[in-house]
């Protein structure tokens, strides 16, 4: 081959690449991807950056801060290059463009001719013109040495102000509010994120991000930069006031970086931007413009998606092909320091005769609003602050005009208010853009599953849909379950890749072949190891089945990790510990001991939603320890890490309250004793009330009792939490012992037959016929089951044990709880501070603060409080 | 590249837990360690034990299992998978855990620690 170089050459096309951004290193991509496809036109490709480094994700810049490294950054490795003969510069800046040699030259004086010059050279940060802002704390965020100039910066200061309030500026103040510094963001225009969000939206915005610690200044103009008095720098605005810092970062908005171009005479947009065609050719045929620093219909694309797509349509023009550039979307959904917004379309309703829906809940700190057409026919654009789970739906609505529904204001109202139509796989045309960060469409989709992708993993496969941002993935699984489903294909209820079963199925499976351990279930039914579906479904299955104890070597590995350390594990890897107390009747004797308990071990105390006491920021090493104690005063397990009866709620009855028709603290009892350690779906909850007013709040349990005169009225499948269901009335006026009867018929036909992770009420609402149904089931008997549940129930009560007390007596589980298998030492990430005289965890910014402190001063400090 | 190191030991083969993790100290650093039944042999794995996304050190209290025939761990707080060969993150690409070469002798658990 060396022989023939010149020819070679000769035939090849010579592509120089200014700017090694995010959008040029796509750039580059597709032609490497072009290089393997076809041999025929082979480029020769120079890239020339600016920067020191090769391109890197300037999108997810902010998690430097949280301890991503350049390296985690980047997009793409020297490696990467050289093995794709990329040939590239670092540290060379492009100075001059020569259209008539069709050359550029380097700061350094190097000259790179080319055939094609694509200019990827972003933008750059805008920084006002305030006398005084070119201070050694004044700084800018959008480059690796930018957040290393603001991490310098930050370790030596208290206060920073963030100058400019749109939604750059709210990421860059959350990195500053993380580093620990006292936050400001002051912004010229009367409201924050002014471009996508309206002025209702932007009230809503201010204050939760003040609640999170932020300060907000709107309208205020800086006039100069002076010395401070109590901090490095003063601000002066143009209203008198001031406002002291130590550091300052400008954020005010971004400039495209066409200095070249201004300057070797190609054509540029009145306000700035490097004008180019739906080609992304600019004024010269030889020159191309892509990314931040282009100018398409008088537009600045300012996101990363639309550049990929302008990086394409040049790559796809050079090469011969026919992709352009057609302009993008510019709606967002994102969250900024934990507060979700969402922007789509003409979010301030400037075409001419729109109008406005507005939903606003302040006491949820929600708000809503949707622009529409003057027919009330499309939807032009939408604000969604505090809640974005409309925005799917609604996005597809804009990006479709699909019509909208009689009432558009049913899609923003909460559920219930309006019935709001969500929209189905199938109300999207085959031109609906599923996945916007690979522009894959409904159609795309629709080919990808004619072609023989028969699930969501295939589809992502081939189309790359739901591989960027993630945000798309539930939407893909409808497209493509509704397709399978339209082409007859079986959509898989399979629990997880290891079994080919349904919950339902397995139980079945156990129960009929004797099966008794995971391994075996495995081995006859299933493949591989398992993982954190099957297995805790499984262990819950097996224990519904044969009630082993929890911790036997054989379960031990199924159980979810609270159920393993027999406590729900907190954020900070500390346990709760919660005994039960029946019925919520206490002796002031066992009372003491939890107090006593909660002093000796400095666990942080609290009277929980279910009538009981958890003891929280006990270390798994002190759980044998502190639950030996409560053991021998009496008390057991109150469960309420496992899958299993929590509480049965009672109210004090006719023992004492002048209305009480019966013992309901008495009935409470009983059925707790009776149903605790019941290993189910999902947990079970109960109430008992002494009559019918109702102060246990029976009817929101899986379980209600309410006391009549004559007996007991027996309510099923209530919940509470995220989606709160009312009881159905099951049966009237029961005596104890049918009362008993029906409950133990009703869960254990639930435990039978219910999906993983299902409550009662989500099985009742799915189970065919419904409550009348299961009446027949449970009262007439209709499937000649009730005894077989009854007894199955019967065998779960016989063979309870207190699972803390089982551990505690066993050496080799109690093992399980040193924390280490080599060492008595503790946890040194576990650090409390005090609250109200309480601990809690320390937070991320109390502990850098503790750390900063010599190790020595940590330690003590972290032992003062503990 | 990498340094040549001693192997430690630390702790025997009866305080690893079947199809569970444990978790050893070493050279200051925490470490979990997991032992797994695949077909008819036993194998060990170490990785750090720190839960990048939980903030805490807890990784060795996850449940283990397998995803298309890797062994994985699977992170206790928020369940994010980790393949125990490589340390690779499953849900996060970009998310790595330190993995120690681990190996059984004797009824030793050794393991090279870097550092
Ligand atoms: C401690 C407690 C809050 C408190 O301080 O009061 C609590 C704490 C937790 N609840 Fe709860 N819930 C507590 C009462 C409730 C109640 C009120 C009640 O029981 O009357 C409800 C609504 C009633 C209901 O369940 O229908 C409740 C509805 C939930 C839900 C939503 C369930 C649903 O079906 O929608 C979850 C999430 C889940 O289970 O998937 C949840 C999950 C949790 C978890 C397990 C979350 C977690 O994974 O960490 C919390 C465990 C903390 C711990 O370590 O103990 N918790 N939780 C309450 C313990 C009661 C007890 O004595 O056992
Ligand atoms: C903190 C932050 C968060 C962001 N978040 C999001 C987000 O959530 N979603 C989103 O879509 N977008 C986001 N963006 C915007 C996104 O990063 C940009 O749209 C994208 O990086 C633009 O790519 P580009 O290649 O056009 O420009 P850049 O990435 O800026 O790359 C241009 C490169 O060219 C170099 N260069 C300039 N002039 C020359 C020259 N003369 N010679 C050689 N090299 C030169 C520059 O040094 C630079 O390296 C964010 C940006 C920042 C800073
Ligand atoms: S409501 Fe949420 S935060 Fe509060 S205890 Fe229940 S699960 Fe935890
Ligand atoms: S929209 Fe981001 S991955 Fe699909």
């Amino acid at each position: 081959m060396s022989s023939s170089v010149n020819i070679g050459s000769a035939q090849k096309m010579r592509i120089v690449v200014v700017g090694n951004g995010m959008v040029g290193h796509h750039f580059v991509d597709q032609l490497i991807q072009e290089n393997a496809a076809d041999n025929d036109t082979q480029l020769e490709v120079v890239v020339l950056s600016a920067e020191p480094r090769l391109a890197y994700d300037r999108v997810h810049l902010s998690e430097y801060f949280s301890g991503k490294t350049a390296d985690e950054l980047a997009l793409t490795t020297p490696e990467y290059y050289q093995e794709h003969n990329i040939q590239f510069e670092l540290s060379a800046k492009v100075v001059n463009i020569n259209k008539l040699a069709k050359s550029v030259t380097t700061e350094s004086g190097d000259v790179f001719e080319y055939d094609k010059l694509v200019l990827s050279t972003g933008s750059y940060p805008f920084v006002p013109p305030i006398p005084g802002n070119d201070q050694p704390h004044c700084l800018v965020y959008r480059t690796i040495e930018d957040l290393e100039d603001i991490s310098a910066s930050a370790a030596v200061s208290k206060v920073g102000v963030v100058v400019g309030g749109g939604l750059l500026g709210l990421e860059a103040a959350n990195a500053l509010k993380e580093a620990g510094l006292q936050t400001h963001v002051v912004e010229f225009a009367p409201q924050l994120m002014a471009v996508q969000v309206d002025g209702g939206g932007g009230r809503l915005l201010r204050s939760k991000i003040e609640a999170l610690g932020v300060q907000v200044h709107t309208q205020k103009a800086t006039q100069s930069i002076e010395a401070g008095d109590t901090c490095r720098y003063k601000m002066c605005f143009a209203d008198g006031e001031v406002l002291e810092t130590d550091m300052i970062l400008f954020s005010a908005g971004i400039r495209p970086s066409d200095a070249l171009a201004r300057e070797f005479d190609l054509e540029i947009g009145e306000r700035g931007g490097i004008v180019i065609d739906d080609q992304c050719l600019t004024s010269d045929k030889d020159i191309y413009a892509i990314g931040e620093c282009a100018l398409w219909n008088n537009f600045i694309y300012g996101l990363v998606a639309p550049g990929y797509t302008m990086a394409r349509a040049a790559a796809s023009h050079i090469v011969g092909g026919d992709l352009t550039f057609q302009g993008a979307d510019m709606s967002t959904k994102l969250k900024l320091m934990g507060v979700e917004v969402g922007s789509i379309g003409d979010a301030h309703a400037r075409t001419e005769g729109a109008l406005c829906y507005t939903y606003e809940n302040q006491p949820e700190e929600v708000y809503k609003k949707i622009v529409v057409d003057a027919e009330g026919k499309k939807l032009l654009g939408s604000v969604l602050i505090g809640d974005t789970s409309d925005y799917d739906t609604l996005l597809q609505y804009a990006l479709n005009d699909i019509e909208l529904p009689e009432k558009p204001e049913s899609l923003i109202l909460p559920a219930g208010a309006g019935d709001a139509p969500g929209l189905g796989a199938d109300a999207l045309p085959d031109t609906a853009t599923i996945c916007s960060c690979h522009n894959v469409s409904k159609g795309d989709i629709i080919e990808a599953v004619d072609q023989g992708a028969c699930d969501v993993g295939s589809v992502k496969g081939c189309t790359k849909a739901a591989t960027g941002c993630g945000g798309c993935a539930a939407l893909l699984k409808s497209v493509v379950d509704s397709e399978l489903e339209k082409r007859g294909v079986e959509v898989k209820k399979d629990i997880c890749e290891h079994f080919a079963y349904s919950r339902q199925e397995l139980f079945h499976l156990v129960k009929v072949g004797s099966i008794k351990s995971f391994d075996e279930l495995v081995e006859k039914h299933g493949q591989g190891l398992g993982c954190e579906i099957c297995k805790p479904a499984v262990g819950s299955i097996m224990a519904s089945v044969w009630n082993d104890f929890i911790l036997k070597p054989d379960h031990v590995s199924l159980q979810d990790t609270n159920d393993t350390y027999l406590g729900n594990m907190q954020k900070d890897g500390t346990y709760s510990i919660i005994p039960r107390i029946p019925g919520g009747e206490i002796t002031p004797e066992k009372l003491i001991v939890i107090g006593e308990v909660g002093r000796d071990y400095k666990l942080y105390t609290k009277i929980t939603g279910g009538q009981r006491i958890d003891l929280f920021g006990a270390k798994v090493e002190q759980l044998p320890e502190i639950w030996e104690k409560l053991i021998n005063a009496g008390f057991e397990t109150g469960h309420a890490y496992a899958k299993s009866l929590r509480t049965v709620k009672s109210c004090v009855g006719s023992t004492w309250c002048r209305y009480g028709v019966q013992d309901s603290v008495g009935q409470a009892i009983d059925l707790e004793n009776r149903y605790k350690g019941l290993r189910a779906p999902h947990k079970i909850k109960f109430a008992v009330s002494g009559c019918t007013r109702e102060c246990a709040e029976a009817q929101s349990k899986d379980i209600g009792v309410i006391a009549t005169e004559n007996g007991w009225n027996l309510y099923v499948c209530g919940n509470g939490g995220m989606k709160p269901r009312h009881a159905d009335l099951f049966a009237t006026d029961l005596d104890d012992e049918t009362l008993v009867k029906y409950i133990d018929r009703v869960l254990m036909f639930y435990v039978r037959t219910a999906d993983r992770l299902q409550r009662t009420s989500v099985w009742m609402e799915n189970l065919e016929g419904g409550l009348e149904y299961l009446k027949q089931v449970v009262i007439e008997d209709s499937l000649g089951l009730g005894e077989e549940l009854e007894a199955q129930m019967q065998n779960v009560v016989d063979t309870y044990q207190c699972e803390w007390k089982t551990a505690i007596e066993n050496e080799q589980s109690r093992k399980r709880f040193r924390r280490f298998v080599n060492s008595d030492k503790s946890d040194l990430n576990i650090v409390f501070v005090e609250e109200r005289d309480q601990i809690r965890p320390a937070t991320e910014e109390e502990k850098k603060k503790l750390q900063a402190q010599s190790i020595e001063d940590a330690d003590q400090l972290a032992t003062e409080v503990v | 590249m990498t340094t040549q190191n001693d192997w430690i030991s630390v702790c025997s083969d009866d305080d690893l837990v079947l199809n569970s993790g444990v978790c050893a100290l070493v050279n200051d650093k925490e470490v979990a360690i997991f032992k797994m039944k695949t077909g008819s042999e036993d194998k060990v794995f170490a990785v750090s034990n720190w839960d990048p996304f939980g903030k805490a050190n807890v990784l060795y209290r996850g449940l283990v299992g397998s995803v298309d025939g890797a062994e994985v761990i699977i992170a206790p707080l928020y369940k994010q998978r980790y393949n125990l060969t490589t340390g690779q993150c499953l849900d996060d690409e970009s998310v790595k855990l330190t993995v120690y070469p681990v190996r059984v002798e004797q009824d030793k658990v050794l393991l090279q620690s870097a550092g």
